[in-house]
């Protein structure tokens, strides 16, 4: 083969041209790559968020049920009302509830995986997580209503071990308790928490596995003992997925209207509030206040991880 | 006195991997003692070994005269430098620097105030606030360093801490560190691939091939009287020569080593050895010249070619004197008593 004077190929079609072009113009692949979904995020996403936020500031006429497109904060105020008040109150105590349990059953979990398992141990791990999820959501839901009943399947475990006590304990508790557990807070509880699981293992799992093991490692050479790496190393390196894990339980709990709808005391949380408010009632102001509670909150619990350095190890 | 640490037999086999296989070794208090050896000889899993990190698949550890079969790494007074420094990264340079006295519940004042101290040392003066993140490899090392010296632990291990720094920063380091030892008298066990750093800083270096140790000694004794051909390789610069080519300049039928130094050019005639000159190297204050001499023997029925009594000659000439052409014959000529006879392993 001749060998060329020139340090440079002469370019073999179309591709390398245009490769020859985003190189010189990095600036104007990055535009062609985000226009779409900037757009699509933008107006679709970000202008639906506006109209809702537009519409909390308007109110609904008394009589007529009309709504006045006039600015107001009289919406905002009704959520303050006790019986709204309580909706409120009651959905972020679950979400709250439902948020920390996962994170103490997820925790173990994820650190086992994440530490110990390798190669189909892992395979293993994935589809146990994943598994549940790719089975429909109302089936599960349903599933653990035939689970919880008063003649289901959990009383009958609890007859079989001698642990009835142990349930008839839990209904007695003031408040959550109740008939059965499928018609109480605990049974609305429970159903949420395994719902919402693998949605805070899997990023716990993710964060955990980017701590490497040397650092665990460092931290005992310097005298620390296995209880104090996990609280100054493994904990701080985590915390990052275990926010992330939190966001999804607490928002997805914080929205959710079917499985209180069929698991639980039939009261109110914010997601059935809203989908009442703006389908029978058609107060589609307050539908859109209530939705923005949820909002709101994880704004602030965003800001609250922030501050107590939640992010520093990213 | 008791060593700072001895290894009775010690293996540590990974499945059918021998890491490190039947090693004894005794490091004395106090001594600066350099691991040198090839990538995978088992120098990093001896350090872990000593921190506690690995256990013995067999043998005993003492360290300070106490087996530290049950003892688990963080009660142990034995410090580490990691090869991959392993820096916390979600704490500042000082709180990573702090962290041994932080364990030890040792009030942020106060360690805050030894941090800095240490920093210092290690020419970081100023970095304390930032994350390991925003520091150079060089840096990192160096509070790696300062990290693990903030315990002033008896035993220090260092795993090739100046792996990644230029060579004007690494010599003032192995200067530095050299001092410190021996302003601290902490036993320091230094881990590294580098010859002429562990010559020029060990007491006792101990040269390690395939998880044995192939020779432990001074660095007198490791560069001037290599036990095995692997050795005299490894360390370098000096000429092994086979077997035939040692009875060829006279001596027992045996693999020996011969520093370039010893070797003087002559002319060729009359010379008991000569040969071609096949490179020449211009180091700065001398001038490597390769030497071949003698010839390889005629490949024998499965193609393989043995040495014969063929020999590459390094010699050494220093600058100002007559350096001979790329093809030049000449002769050589040596100290006979410059001959180290060895092993052929
Ligand atoms: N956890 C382990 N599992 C399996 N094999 C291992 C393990 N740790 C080390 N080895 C093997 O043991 C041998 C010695 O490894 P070691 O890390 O001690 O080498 P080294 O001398 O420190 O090398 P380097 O100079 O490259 O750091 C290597 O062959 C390595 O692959
Ligand atoms: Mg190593």
């Amino acid at each position: 083969m001749p060998r060329s004077l020139s340090a440079v190929l002469p370019p073999r079609g179309l591709a390398d041209r245009l490769t020859a072009l985003f190189w010189r113009r990095p600036n104007l692949l990055l535009v062609l790559l985000l226009a779409p979904p900037l757009l699509w995020l933008g107006v679709v996403y970000l202008g639906s968020l506006a109209a809702l936020l537009l519409q909390s500031f308007y109110s609904i006429d008394e009589f007529s049920g009309l709504v006045v497109r006039e600015f107001t904060l009289k919406t905002y105020a009704e959520l303050l009302r006790p019986s709204n008040y309580d909706v409120i109150l009651r959905t972020l105590l679950m979400s709250a509830a439902v948020t920390v349990a996962s994170v103490i059953i997820a925790f173990p979990i994820a650190y086992m995986a994440a530490r110990y398992a390798k190669g189909r141990w892992k395979a293993v791990f994935y589809l146990g997580i994943m598994l549940p999820l790719w089975s429909s959501y109302l089936v599960k839901v349903y599933a653990w209503k035939l689970i919880l009943a008063k003649e289901g399947i959990l009383t009958w475990a609890a007859e079989r071990t001698h642990t009835q006590w142990l349930i008839d304990a839990a209904l007695s508790l003031p408040y959550v308790g109740g008939n059965s557990l499928s018609t109480s807070f605990i049974g609305t509880f429970l159903v949420f928490t395994y719902v919402w699981l693998p949605f805070m293992i899997l990023p716990m799992q993710a964060s955990l596995e980017r701590v490497p093991a040397s650092l665990l490692e460092a931290s005992a050479d310097l005298g620390a003992t296995p209880a104090r790496t996990f609280r100054t190393v493994t904990l701080p390196l985590a915390l990052p997925g275990i926010i992330a894990g939190s966001i999804f339980t607490f928002s997805l709990t914080m929205g959710d209207y079917i499985i209180p709808q069929i698991i639980g005391t039939s009261a109110n949380f914010i997601g059935m509030a809203v989908y009442q408010l703006q389908g029978t009632a058609g107060n589609i102001p307050l539908a859109a206040a209530f939705a923005v509670v949820p909002i709101v909150i994880m704004l602030i619990y965003l800001q609250l991880a922030k501050r107590a350095g939640a992010f520093d190890a990213l | 006195m008791t060593p700072a640490v001895e290894f009775r037999a010690v293996s540590r086999h990974f499945g059918s991997t021998r890491a490190v296989d039947a090693v004894d070794l005794i490091v004395p208090e106090g001594s600066f003692f350099a691991m040198l050896g090839p990538s995978g000889s088992g120098k990093t899993t001896c350090l872990r070994l000593i921190s506690g990190f690995e256990k013995p698949t067999s043998g005993e550890i003492r360290i300070f005269g106490e087996n530290s079969g049950e003892t688990p790494p963080h009660l142990r007074h034995v410090n580490t430098v990691f090869q991959d420094y392993a820096l916390f990264p979600h704490l500042s340079v000082l709180d990573n620097v702090a962290y041994g006295l932080m364990v030890r519940g040792v009030d942020r004042r106060t360690r805050h105030a030894r941090a800095e101290e240490l920093l210092a040392l290690v020419h970081l003066d100023g970095y304390g606030p930032r994350k390991p993140a925003q520091l150079s490899g060089g840096q990192r090392q160096r509070v790696a360093l300062a990290r693990a010296l903030i315990n002033e632990p008896r035993v220090l291990l260092l795993d090739e801490p100046l792996g990644a720094l230029d060579l004007k920063l690494r010599e003032a380091m192995q200067d530095e560190l050299k001092a410190l030892q021996q302003r601290l008298g902490i036993t320091f066990i230094f881990v590294t691939h580098d010859q002429t750093e562990a010559l020029s800083m060990a007491d006792r270096l101990a040269v390690f091939n395939a998880g044995k140790i192939a020779q432990i000694g001074t660095p007198e004794d490791i560069y001037a009287r290599p036990a095995t051909r692997f050795v005299a390789d490894f360390v370098g610069s000096s000429n092994v020569l086979p077997p035939a080519v040692t009875q060829a300049i006279g001596g027992p039928a045996r693999w020996s080593s011969l520093r370039p130094e010893a070797v003087r050019l002559v002319p060729p005639d009359g010379a008991a050895l000569t040969g071609r000159v096949t490179a020449t190297r211009y180091l700065g204050g001398a001038t490597r010249v390769t030497v071949a001499t003698g010839r390889h023997q005629a490949p024998d029925e499965r193609g393989y070619i043995g040495p014969g009594d063929a020999a590459d000659l390094g010699v050494l000439i220093p600058t100002g004197q007559p350096v001979p052409a790329l093809g030049d014959r000449t002769g050589l000529t040596f100290d006979p008593a410059a001959l180290h006879l060895m092993d052929g392993a």
